[in-house]
């Protein structure tokens, strides 16, 4: 009786650990299902976020249908499951998704003990600070002994302490547990700097009562590389996600747009041939149909086209290319060749 | 005089006029001893002081369906965000244009239970009506016939969602919660100790807790490629985790149970069963009407918990909503909102548990 309840608990432990990798499987079972199951975020305007109509929108959700449109031809053939933070890594590691599209910034530990591969980052972030225009400060360094608000628990409080400790500066923290509370207490006067993730600052100040009396200084105090993952096990899946994300920075490289990229396919410019398919082997090698680069272009667009729909200046989050910007415009987005 | 004369005094006096109509109600609720009185004082300072910016704020200089932009400029409540986000708040994911199915769903079902209310529909065919009734509400939930699309469980949300967590977990909890109390006092000790382990380890833990373990552990210790439904799963931890409160309740209601309604049913000869059918179980559940209702009470709100395992109930919806930009400063009035609607039929339960508890009296 005990031993056989020992060894059906040895078989489960197995069966849980082993459940982690396997090989080769995950792109059949999402070709026979004929959908992608994303996990996205749920929450977080401009990145994963339903709309007033329960339509998903974010550079996330496109992210996915960037990869729907290079498996199937057709960018809504994606599925999304809403995710928290502890929910994110079990989902993809159980087989629940078969991709994660969910704000996540890529780790030594997350890839290794986690079992994940993440693949090209698909928004660089990184904490940084705001402060009212008022106050003059033109650098983090000049904020010794600021009162700074910051939600607790998070990676958020520990980059702090350890960018004031770093600089020899004393701070002092309020804590407050939302972040819509957080916002009304900055704009409220209560701290002289308001600290987060650089994109969620723009955010927030675009809810303030005067957007214009509020700047983002330049530091950047942590990295945050935010990039879709797959699990390990199946690496022409992964390559298939890997490309599907290079392919929309490529084409900005190359200027194809959604709009022009019907007339690209007449272009003679041997690179441009064999991005879109028109002289084929991308897409056999990839174990993809040769239209794959330019469906999803013309479905989704390139990364510029989505992130200026998404999270660009003229949207309510109005976040500046920065870091996400192309290679050639100062930026860290940068696509290998696509032969 | 004279006409006093023809119209002598009556026999009786009037009340004097501090003892009667507005004056005398007054006086004998609100200022009938001193201390009495400065209470009322003390909280009509404050009614005056509070009210009215309350109601210029709710009301007067409130937005009702407007433009983000409009409320950003007026003084008073935005309830825009509700309006404009209602679709969402209501009915979650469910695909536009289809959003009349849920809403159908939801009708029928308070309409069934508003019919259920009535003692005297409580027949055999009141489960047949709500046998075609759930059927009903099944198929225009899910959809795949007569030109209606499929919409996934995945796609349930919002205020459906809500009422069907709570709903399902109120009635399957309930049975099985009376089960565990009658296991609980059985006289087999594996079937005791099985219940008593149960009750005492869900009971241990925190509601929360279950639902992690249903959407984040269970799924790990699934065989590769099963999958089991995420709303299935919560729904499942919310039934066990209120049948084991339940069970508590109920065997609290049979310990109130005299020796001497055993012993005579036992003398008449009645089997377990039927002693427990006709006679225990029908006066203990009786007993129990006012703890239970307020079990079920904290069930239907406890299905709110299911947002952290990224459901997306009513609540849900709510919170994000507010996380668009444009809406974000008015969580105010999202909430407020919601805590009328949560008030709305938790007030329904507990005042038709009341009237039951009437209806039910049978005693002195």
């Amino acid at each position: 009786m005990k031993i056989t309840r020992v060894v059906i608990l040895m078989v489960g432990l197995v069966l849980v650990l082993g459940g982690v990798s396997h090989a080769g499987k995950d792109l059949d079972a999402v070709l026979k299902k004929g959908f992608i199951q994303t996990g996205v975020n749920g929450g977080v305007f401009g990145f994963g976020m339903p709309d007033e109509k329960g339509v998903w929108r974010g550079l996330d959700v496109d992210t996915a249908r960037a990869v729907a449109a290079a498996v199937f031809g057709d960018a809504s053939k994606v599925k999304f499951t809403p995710l928290t933070a502890q929910q994110r890594f079990t989902a993809l590691q159980s087989g629940e998704i078969d991709l994660l599209t969910r704000n996540a910034t890529r780790t030594l530990s997350r890839e290794t003990q986690l079992g994940l591969n993440f693949v090209t980052v698909n928004y660089y972030d990184g904490q940084g600070f705001m402060v009212p225009k008022a106050l003059g400060v033109k650098s983090a360094r000049e904020l010794d002994g600021a009162t700074i608000c910051v939600l607790p628990g998070t990676t958020t409080e520990q980059n702090a302490a350890d960018f004031f400790r770093s600089n020899n500066m004393k701070w002092k923290p309020v804590v407050i547990e939302s972040t819509t509370e957080l916002a009304k207490t900055f704009f409220a006067g209560r701290c002289d700097v308001l600290t987060s993730d650089r994109s969620q600052l723009a955010g927030t100040r675009a809810i303030a009562p005067k957007p214009k009396d509020y700047v983002l200084l330049p530091e950047v105090i942590s990295k945050e590389p935010l990039a879709p993952a797959v699990r390990h096990g199946d690496d022409q899946w992964r390559d298939i996600v890997d490309f599907s994300v290079l392919a929309m920075i490529n084409a900005e490289e190359l200027g194809i747009t959604s709009k022009n990229v019907d007339q690209m396919l007449k272009s003679k410019d041997p690179v441009v041939q064999r991005f879109l398919g028109v002289v084929e082997g991308n897409g056999k090698a990839l174990g993809l149909d040769e239209k794959w680069a330019y469906n999803i272009i013309k479905q989704v667009g390139n990364y510029g086209e989505v992130f200026e729909r998404n999270v660009g200046v003229n949207t309510t989050l109005g976040l500046e290319r920065g870091l996400n910007a192309l290679w050639t415009k100062g930026g860290l987005m940068y696509s290998p060749p696509f032969k | 005089m004279s006409d006093q004369a023809k119209n002598p005094p009556r026999d009786y006096l009037k009340p004097p006029m501090t003892e009667v109509g507005v004056l005398g109600w007054l006086r004998s609720n609100l200022f009938n001893t001193w201390y009495n009185s400065l209470l009322t004082v003390l909280v009509a300072l404050l009614l005056w002081q509070l009210a009215p910016p309350f109601l210029k704020w709710a009301f007067f200089d409130s937005a009702w369906n407007t433009a983000p932009e409009v409320c950003y400029e007026s003084e008073g409540a935005c309830w825009s965000v509700v309006s404009k986000n209602i679709n969402f708040i209501i009915f979650g994911f469910f695909p536009d244009g289809q959003q009349w199915r849920p809403g159908l769903s939801m009708l029928l079902l308070l309409g069934l239970v508003f019919y259920s209310r009535d003692r005297n529909h409580w027949r055999r065919s009141l489960g047949v009506y709500w046998l075609i009734g759930l059927s009903v509400m099944g198929t225009l939930m899910y959809g795949g016939v007569f030109g209606m699309p499929v919409v996934e469980t995945a796609q349930w949300s919002g205020l459906p969602l809500t009422f069907m967590l709570s709903f399902f977990g109120m009635v399957a909890a309930y049975p099985l919660g009376v089960l565990l109390a009658l296991g609980r006092r059985s006289r087999m000790p594996a079937i005791k100790s099985l219940c008593v382990i149960y009750i005492e380890l869900i009971r241990g833990v925190p509601l929360i807790s279950l639902l992690f373990m249903s959407s984040i552990m269970f799924p790990l210790f699934l065989p590769e490629g099963v999958t089991i439904d995420k709303v299935l799963r919560a729904q499942a931890a919310i039934i066990l985790f209120t049948a084991a409160y339940i069970a508590e309740v109920v065997r609290g209601g049979l310990q109130a149970m005299p020796r001497g309604q055993f012993e005579a049913a036992d003398a008449l000869g009645l089997t377990y069963n039927q002693t427990m059918r006709l006679i225990i179980l029908p006066q203990a559940l009786k007993i129990v009407i006012p703890p239970t209702v307020g079990i079920l009470l904290s069930a239907f709100k406890d299905t709110s918990l299911v947002v952290i395992i990224a459901l997306y109930d009513v609540l849900k919806t709510t919170k994000v909503s507010l996380s668009n930009p444009k809406w974000t400063g008015f969580s105010t009035e999202a909430y407020i909102f919601l805590a009328v609607l949560y008030f709305i039929c938790c007030y329904a339960m507990s005042s038709y548990s009341r009237r039951l508890e009437k209806e039910l009296h049978t005693g002195h």
